[in-house]
């Protein structure tokens, strides 16, 4: 009897298990270890941002050509709350890297906003004085690529030696302090 | 039997662990959206126009979010107006375009243009909903009784009593210059509302 009533529990809890997991395996999110989407981005035209990234010329750019060692990009939303309230603590992060001559140069900061136009995401960018480049991902498609993502979502990608990107962090929801979030990714990226 | 009965012990003392934590990082990454109401797609749009260019807008007076009443009489001669009807409070995509607005104030300003937020919510329910935005700076009024009174004479009550996802931009005349009432499931950009605002100052 006692057998029997183990083994129900341990298949019930099996069940709850898969039927709990199952909506987060179906979001397909990008994960640790993975290779960074081929994300094509419009070269910014003001020469702060393009000299951040290291671009020159028009057009269009991947994430892969920006002259760094780690590649942090922000998803964001401009009309989403959490964005807004975490808009400081990026700028803060930004320039923790800026002031940090070690790093500076080796990790750089992007924005992505979902389903923004580019008003859209420059309204943002005013409204917090973000000081790294931001671009808009007005159909979504950015956002597709990179499984749905609830924002704001952070993709912490680390060049390979042949010039490749891969994922080794991501953040769901805003991270808990700059300095920490940027010793976390210090230390997992090897720099 | 005791080892086998360790066993299966220790499986399911292993598995609820395991359940425990999926909740926690779930909910620790965006704690808004676990208040937020999730609905299936709705028909676009379920209400008859009312109200097209050119018409004078229906006055209205209704209690506001801060404790006072507001109403459309008191900008006329002063200020453009931009009338915000959104569904209902704790929804997915209203949860979001009120808060977009609240950061683009000056664009607003920029076209002297005052934003009223309407819902056909109490003023409760629009308390507890407005204050995880922050801070907002354009009054939010509540339609709820005689129940989506003003949302019927702008013709975007539906038919199940929320209020059309719609934007009206009526000038400092009191005549409506602007009308979209959006698909409920999409938020209208705001370059539209923009492109519209920049007519108004020709």
């Amino acid at each position: 009897m006692m057998k029997k009533t183990m083994m129900f529990v341990a298949v019930l809890a099996v069940c709850l298990c898969v039927l709990h997991s199952a909506p987060l395996a179906a979001e397909k999110q990008l994960a640790r270890g993975d290779a960074l989407p081929a994300i094509k981005l419009p070269v910014p035209q003001t020469p702060s941002a393009k000299s951040y990234l290291g671009l020159t010329g028009e057009g269009s750019f991947a994430i892969s050509q920006i002259k760094a060692q780690v590649v942090i990009i922000e998803i964001f939303n401009m009309y989403c709350s959490n964005c807004q309230r975490e808009a400081p603590k990026v700028n803060e992060l930004y320039r923790a890297v800026d002031k940090d001559p070690n790093l500076k140069g080796k990790i750089k900061i992007i924005g992505i906003g979902a389903g923004n136009t580019p008003l859209e995401a420059e309204v943002f960018r005013k409204n917090y004085q973000v000081p790294f480049p931001l671009f808009p991902d007005e159909d979504y498609a950015i956002h597709k690529a990179i499984g749905e993502v609830r924002t704001p979502f952070f993709i912490c990608a680390k060049r390979n030696a042949d010039g490749s990107l891969n994922v080794f962090h991501t953040n769901k929801g805003g991270f808990q302090a700059p300095a920490q979030f940027l010793k976390q990714i210090v230390t997992l990226s090897g720099l | 039997m005791p080892k086998r009965k360790k066993i299966y012990g220790a499986f399911v003392i292993g598995v609820i662990w395991l359940l425990s934590l999926g909740p926690v990082a779930h909910g620790l990454a965006d704690t808004l959206k676990e208040n937020v109401y999730e609905v299936e797609q709705l028909k676009p749009i379920d209400s008859v126009p009312k109200l097209k260019v050119g018409d004078k807008a229906p006055g209205f007076t209704l209690p506001a979010v801060a404790g006072k009443k507001i109403s459309l009489s008191q900008y006329v001669g002063k200020k453009n107006v931009v009338i915000s009807f959104v569904p209902a409070a704790w929804t997915p995509v209203c949860s979001e375009q009120w808060p977009g607005y609240n950061i683009a104030k000056t664009i607003f300003d920029q076209y002297d243009a005052q934003l009223i937020g309407i819902t056909v919510d109490n003023i409760p329910t629009l308390f507890a909903w407005t204050k995880q935005m922050g801070k907002l700076w354009f009054p939010v009024l509540s339609d709820f009784w005689p129940h989506g009174a003003v949302a019927d004479k702008y013709g975007v009550l539906r038919s199940d009593g929320v209020s059309e996802r719609a934007l009206f931009v009526i000038d400092k005349k009191g005549i409506v210059r602007y009308i979209d009432i959006h698909d409920i499931n999409k938020r209208p950009p705001l370059d539209d509302l923009v492109n519209e605002l920049k007519k108004l100052k020709k």
